[in-house]
């Protein structure tokens, strides 16, 4: 039985839980489990994911996004269910907690994985490794075996189907709950967040100046997507770091994703290149990113998207 | 206050680094450097020390080669290192890694336990997860901003929502992202001073760990093969004439994107 543990986020399950258990559903029994306050009811939505059953604990404990807590809950559920795979979509908060339950059950952990299947009866998952230069096999020695997910890389499927939500209980290590959450900040955004965002408007060094920022935004809200960053102008605190895409940023995987003045450095590729569709806007004719993207167009990113905006607002309002 | 900071030697950036075939593990043989962003967790080690006195104790896990990676961090400051070498142990994965790890932190019992924001080798970016659980320690990570007083430490953290303010008693574990500081360059004085300072190297046995418990035989994952990463196929580049917009709008709407 495969075990796949749902984020949610204001009464919704995450979109990266559900494309993991859309997978876990295609190589066997896949089983949803959801933690903290208002999980029962979200826990239904499982079935419609290819989830068999959902598990929900309640516990204010777990209402804090702290992850010591999600290890206790989770290695009481793999003792009363036996489940042989645990896997998560990597999340800030799901990464630490696949760790702390891989040293808790003294069970393997791979992460990164764009891929699972099954070999021979095994599970295999692929990883893309060393900044995406080789795709490695990677395996498991025993049970439970562990997987985090890259962030985007699995796309929920849904399917008919429906899931008994079943309460389970857990007991707290004495340090688990030691971190406590003192407060927590929404992010306000206006559109949708870089990692749900189904188009991807972003911008790098090649913008010039950090005003040049409310071009790819007004692209962006044309074409309904979010606007995105690089490293190198959120360190110049041109643009807020929770935009940031990359190796050190969040890996986001649009269907279309629009990049501005981007060079295509390594850290920036491998935050990105999972994209659907990628069209690159660059003066230099040599920049790395016309290597990797869709469709690439050596130009003024200042002439270029601007008129893109109003032919797309032109085409959305025909 | 006695802060340790988990450090390791990792391939320098400007090496192409691949995957031994035979081994099925990363080639060390080049030229090797501190991971970059261990250096923001010794800087921050650095500050808390500058701040509030106390003690800064590089611990690392890898070849013995280490030590020459090790001297740029004692440079920058930090006191004193621990380098866990053993043939034994190459090839750990993250419960192994995280097995030794403990052990040589349990050995020193420091109020904060500090690590970077991911390894530019393995990348995973979830160690002090695992060791804080062997430690049996809270763990705050991802922290941007640290506030660290006598008993207890702060961190701001950047999620997919927006910011967490988590705060845990010492001791604790505490990961930092690489955009908490801009780590110093080492004085003169430092790098002179660096070549004096204690450096310890311990053996697994030193930590009462088993061979078996290290390296592939205490790894409890495998790589299976290597191959070469999927192609993006066919891409179109052209230049812009005036109509590069319009051909982007043709292109997306094609696909069916918008």
């Amino acid at each position: 039985m495969i075990l796949v543990y749902l984020e949610h986020h204001a009464g919704e399950l995450e979109k990266g839980g559900l494309g993991v258990l859309s997978k876990a559903a295609s190589l066997g029994e896949a089983v949803g489990v959801v933690l903290g306050p208002g999980a029962r009811e979200v826990a239904a939505r499982a079935g419609a994911f290819g989830a068999s059953k959902a598990y929900a604990l309640e516990d204010e404990a777990l209402a804090a996004p702290l992850p010591q807590p999600r290890v206790d809950a989770l290695a009481a559920l793999v003792a009363e269910t036996g489940a042989e795979t645990v896997l998560f979509a990597a999340s800030v908060l799901a990464a630490d907690v696949a760790a702390g339950l891989a040293a808790r059950l003294e069970a393997g952990l791979n992460w990164d994985l764009t891929e699972l299947e099954l070999r021979d009866g095994e599970l295999v998952g692929k990883r893309p490794a060393l900044g995406d230069t080789v795709l490695v096999d990677v395996g498991w020695k025993g049970t439970p075996r562990i997987g985090l997910v890259r962030s985007g890389a699995l796309d929920p499927v849904e399917a008919d189907g429906t899931a008994d939500v079943e309460d389970f209980a857990a007991s707290f290590s004495d340090f688990s709950t030691l971190a406590t959450l003192v407060e927590q900040t929404q992010e306000e955004s206006s559109g949708p967040s870089i990692e749900e965002a189904d188009v991807i408007v972003a911008g790098g060094r090649g913008l010039g100046t950090p005003e040049a920022f409310s071009l790819l935004e007004e692209l962006a809200s044309a074409l309904g997507g979010a606007v995105a960053a690089t490293r190198a102008v959120v360190d110049s605190g041109w643009y807020p770091y929770a935009t940031q895409v990359g190796q050190t940023g969040t890996t986001v995987s649009p269907r279309l994703y629009v990049a501005c003045g981007i060079s295509g450095a390594i850290q920036h590729k491998v935050g990105m290149q999972g994209s659907g569709t990628i069209v690159a806007i660059n003066k230099d004719p040599n920049a790395p990113i016309f290597d990797f993207c869709d469709l690439g167009v050596v130009g003024d990113l200042h002439q270029i998207v601007p008129k893109l905006t109003e032919l797309v607002r032109a085409q959305r309002g025909s | 206050m006695k802060i340790a900071v988990c450090v390791k030697q990792v391939p320098d950036a400007t090496v192409h680094k691949k995957i031994d075939p035979q081994t099925k593990r990363l080639d060390r043989s080049g030229e090797a450097a501190l991971n970059p962003t261990d250096l923001n967790a010794v800087e921050e080690a650095l500050r808390v020390k500058e701040a509030q006195g106390g003690e800064v104790v590089l611990v690392s896990l890898g070849p013995e080669r280490s030590v020459d990676s090790l001297r740029k961090a004692l440079a920058m400051g930090a006191d004193r290192a621990v380098l866990v070498a053993d043939e034994v142990a190459a090839g750990s994965d993250l419960l192994a890694t995280s097995r030794a790890l403990a052990s040589a932190l349990e050995r020193e019992s420091a109020d904060l336990v500090l690590f970077g924001q991911a390894s530019s080798d393995g990348d995973g970016a979830v160690l002090w997860a695992a060791v804080a659980e062997r430690l049996r320690l809270p763990v705050i990570s991802q922290v941007a901003t640290l506030t660290v007083d006598a008993g207890s430490v702060t961190g701001k953290r950047q999620t997919e929502h927006g910011y967490d303010l988590i705060s845990a008693p010492l001791p604790a574990v505490v990961a930092v992202s690489d955009a908490i500081n801009e780590p110093r360059y080492p004085s003169l004085k430092g790098i002179m001073g660096a070549k004096t300072k204690p450096q310890e190297t311990l053996a697994l046995g030193d930590l009462g760990i088993a061979a078996d418990d290290s390296g592939e035989a205490g790894s409890r994952t495998t790589v299976l093969e290597l191959g070469p990463p999927p192609s993006r196929g066919d891409s179109i580049k052209i230049e812009d004439d005036g109509s590069a917009a319009q051909k982007i709008l043709d292109y997306v709407l094609e696909r069916r994107l918008l």
